[in-house]
């Protein structure tokens, strides 16, 4: 009996000390990796520096910022070992939406003197309720109908979309208030990802909303008989997921200062990418915020970079393709080691 | 050694000698990780015979079944397959030397056909590659009739009872020719005139000459069917009778004649009003009518064979399956356990079965696992948990225990079995709970961590907490409970006094 207690602890001796070094290490080194990769090309065919030049990283951490925000709410359900196919077209649905409710009314002052813009809080707040809606309606379908999550939101993702085409019968919404618009001007739609991005990790690791989500991702029969509501509690966690995809709708639609049916098409995918190549496990309990915005500026630095090497669009495509697969094969990999331990 | 290719191919040409024993099994060893399953087991099968294995729930029947379908290898000892040595890799392997097993949870594809369930894989084809269904029904019907099954080929698995599923399942074995049919409770969801039907059947192949092993808690059936059997005890063999020789208690003697040489550290302690007191639980088609009081500083055995309802007993009073019927009260009030939620605010604790299945988030720290039952309600300030309150807590805990890990940060996988369990006594433990309920709290752990575990529910039944134990160990059972509670097929079968208590009594009780 001893012996097979000296031998469990023998083993888990290295390990402990290996955990002094924080799991996002790695997936910083790659990230450090792929920007050096493009610099050296940089200088060999084009002559110029890929990281000297604020202007471009700057562009590039833009682009990301929105799918940024929807990774923060697809990492917590990722943790849970759910998924959500819906965020793409939530996102195009509360742009649409909220867009029609910033309308700003310079024009319509014409015939109605007395019309006043609303305050910029009324379309945001909108943006987020109905984003929060669509989360809710997607964990109520799971908890309670017990359909898999890959359902629910495939479902929401279509009926979402279909929304925000039928909401104005396929015209775009423009002429928004500058108050409006201001979120999505300058570095801000960067800064909204980043507080996001600290209130969630916060979230995650300090409260008990934190641990029942990792309890219930980690082992939902046991995270049952714990006393955990497990239905009550995945409700509120695709419900947050749909709050912050409403968000980044918010900041689209005010980043282009108009709406469109089409926007966030596919953003769900970059999310769910983002997400794993920060080290989110696709089969519950494991993960971290500050894992997927590394995975988020990832993603960005491998657009941003292939542009810069004047790299075909298409190209980019297949090559953002296979990292997600590599993502997911280095984390099958992962599990695999963990459990011949 | 003869490779089972070989093996198959001298079968093909019928020159295998007519051995006596269509299988022997000659000192054979299994171990799993902390335990060993078998040790020095023997054990032989004569052609045309019905050979029933009996034993308590852990004797090592399934595992030495699991050996002879190829589910598991040997660690020690020789297999013979008519006087022949074999190693079986896999249970195709098996099947494809004429050994087939019908498991007790039953393997057949619900959405197709009983014809392709029996011919998977060796479904007849057309000239064109293509499945012949009509000659795949032929045959199957020619099978049917061969053991008088009135069974449409054509009907799907599912819309069938559970009898004729095992029917084909029988049907199917059959169909591979085999020499040996091994068959692990085939009775436990038949009514009597189904087993009577499955009974003649079985007769049916013994005068062909077929060997069957027969695995059974079923005294009667036993002495209705089998020729001879053999039994298991702790993972050993204690001998081979023919079943006219013998009666009901000698078996039940062989089964539990073990001498109780653990010690157990078990105090009288004085014991206090009645904590949990329920009435006529049901739950529908599990378990019916059960009723019991758990006093305080009070240890409530729970003893049974696998499939008797003990655990569903536990899960339905902690509400993790709420009851279909009957009440639940703690300290002289009803309540209604509708959650493991509302147990827990009770002041219930359930450490289950499965330490991996219900029990462990294995991949997580020792110390998330402690504290997440305790974070129900404490440690928690406006939604943000006391990490240094509940960490104090967790170490505290986990020294009290003696939980064996270089510190609670390890994850709960790279502990030994023992400590798993402590740690998760632990977290219960720190919800301080007035009513505790394990199922099989001492299940494949080594004997260190075991005598610990026991004098901790010593220690626990002297502070007054009422506690309920669910155990397959009958020495176990019988030396750390005050009374102990015996169910049978979802009833109780009987209430033993601590000084009343025996083996054979309980046995008694339990396979009737």
């Amino acid at each position: 009996m001893s012996t097979k207690i000296e031998a469990s602890t023998a083993t888990a001796v290295p390990s402990a000390s290996r955990r002094r070094i924080p799991p996002e290490f790695n997936i910083f080194l790659v990230l450090i990796g792929i920007a050096l990769v493009y610099e050296v090309l940089g200088w060999i065919f084009i002559g110029q520096s890929f990281l000297m030049n604020s202007q471009r990283l700057t562009i590039m951490i833009l682009q990301v910022a929105v799918i940024g925000i929807i990774a923060v709410g697809v990492t917590q359900v990722i943790i849970t070992g759910g998924i959500d196919l819906s965020s793409g077209s939530v996102v195009g649905m509360t742009a649409m939406i909220a867009a029609s409710v910033a309308q700003s009314s310079t024009w319509a002052r014409a015939l109605y003197p007395s019309l006043t813009d609303l305050p910029a809080i009324v379309p945001i707040g909108l943006g987020l309720g109905i984003g929060l809606l669509a989360g809710f309606i997607n964990g109520q379908l799971i908890a309670r109908t017990k359909i898999p999550p890959f359902i629910a939101t495939l479902g929401m993702m279509v009926s979402a979309r279909g929304v925000s085409k039928w909401y104005t019968k396929g015209q775009p919404v423009s002429g928004l208030t500058d108050q409006f618009n201001f979120i999505g001007t300058g570095i801000w739609p960067v800064i909204v990802f980043l507080v996001v991005a600290l209130i969630f990790h916060i979230a995650l690791r300090y409260t008990r909303y934190g641990k029942f989500t990792y309890a219930i991702g980690a082992n939902v029969q046991a995270a049952r008989v714990s006393g955990i509501n497990v239905e009550a509690h995945l409700i509120k966690v695709y419900a947050i997921a749909g709050m912050l995809a409403g968000l980044a709708g918010v900041v689209t639609a005010a980043r282009a200062q108009t709406a469109q049916a089409g926007m966030g098409v596919m953003y769900e995918l970059d999310a769910i990418a983002a997400t794993v190549i920060g080290g989110t496990s696709l089969t519950g309990g494991v993960g971290r915020i500050t894992g997927t915005v590394i995975g988020t500026v990832i993603l960005g630095v491998m657009t941003s970079g292939f542009t810069f090497l004047r790299v075909d669009a298409y190209y980019q495509e297949i090559v953002k393709g296979l990292i997600i697969i590599a993502a997911v094969v280095v984390d099958v990999y992962r599990q695999k080691k963990r459990k011949t331990v | 050694m003869v490779s089972p290719t070989t093996m198959a191919a001298v079968r093909a040409s019928g020159a295998v000698p007519n051995a006596e024993y269509l299988l022997s099994v000659e000192g054979v060893r299994k171990e799993f990780p902390g335990v060993v399953a078998l040790d020095d087991v023997s054990f032989r099968l004569k052609r045309g015979t019905v050979h029933a294995l009996m034993g308590e729930n852990g004797a090592g029947k399934s595992t030495l079944m699991k050996i002879l379908a190829g589910i598991y290898t040997p660690d020690k000892g020789e297999v013979k397959f008519k006087g022949v040595d074999i190693q079986l890799k896999s249970p195709l392997d098996a099947l494809e030397n004429g050994i087939a097993m019908i498991h007790q949870e039953l393997n057949l594809m619900p959405f197709m056909t009983v014809a392709e369930n029996i011919w998977i894989r060796r479904e007849p084809l057309t000239r064109l590659g293509f499945v012949d269904h009509s000659e795949m029904n032929r045959k199957t019907a020619d099978l049917f009739k061969r053991l008088n099954i009135a069974l449409d080929p054509q009907s799907e698995v599912r819309d069938l009872s559970i009898a004729n599923r095992q029917m084909v399942e029988i049907a199917k074995a059959v169909s591979y020719e085999s020499d040996v049919l091994i068959m692990d409770e085939p009775t436990s969801a038949l009514t009597e005139r189904e087993v009577a039907h499955l009974f003649t059947i079985i007769r049916d192949l013994r005068s062909q000459g077929i060997g069957i092993v027969y695995i059974t808690h079923k005294m009667n059936e036993l002495f209705e069917i089998a020729d001879e059997f053999s039994v298991f005890r702790d993972g050993k063999y204690i001998g081979t009778h023919a079943s006219t020789d013998v009666t009901r208690d000698d078996i039940i003697k062989m089964m539990v004649g073990r001498e109780i040489t653990q010690m157990f550290p078990k105090e009288e302690v004085p014991i206090g009003e009645v904590v949990l007191s329920v009435k006529d639980l049901c739950l529908k088609d599990v378990f019916h009518d059960v009723s019991f009081d758990v006093r305080a500083g009070e240890i409530l055995g729970v003893a049974g064979l696998v499939g008797s309802g003990r655990s569903n007993v536990a899960e339905t009073l902690f509400g993790v399956t709420p009851a279909s019927s009957g009440s639940i009260s703690i300290n002289g009030k009803p309540v209604n356990i509708g959650s493991p939620t509302e147990a827990i605010r009770n002041r219930m604790a359930f450490l289950t079965e499965d330490r991996k299945d219900t029990g462990c988030l294995l991949i997580l720290d020792v110390l998330e696992n402690m504290q997440i039952a305790v974070l129900q309600d404490k440690f928690v300030n406006m939604g943000f948990v006391d990490q240094k309150g509940v960490s104090a807590k967790c170490e505290e805990m986990a020294r009290k225990l003696r939980v064996k890990t270089p510190n609670l940060q390890e994850r709960i996988e790279n502990l030994s079995g023992g400590n798993q369990q402590k740690a998760l006594i632990g977290r219960w433990l720190l919800t301080n709970p007035r009513i505790l309920i394990l199922d099989e709290p001492t299940r494949g752990i080594d004997v260190g961590a075991k005598a610990e575990i026991h004098r901790l529910v010593t220690e626990l039944a002297r502070d007054g907490v009422a506690v309920i134990m669910i155990s397959s160990e009958m020495p176990e059972v019988l030396g750390m409970s005050d009374r102990v509670m015996v169910m049978h097929e979802g009833r109780v079968t009987g209430f033993l006094d601590r000084a009343e208590a025996t083996q054979v009594k309980v046995m008694e009780l339990a396979a009737q």
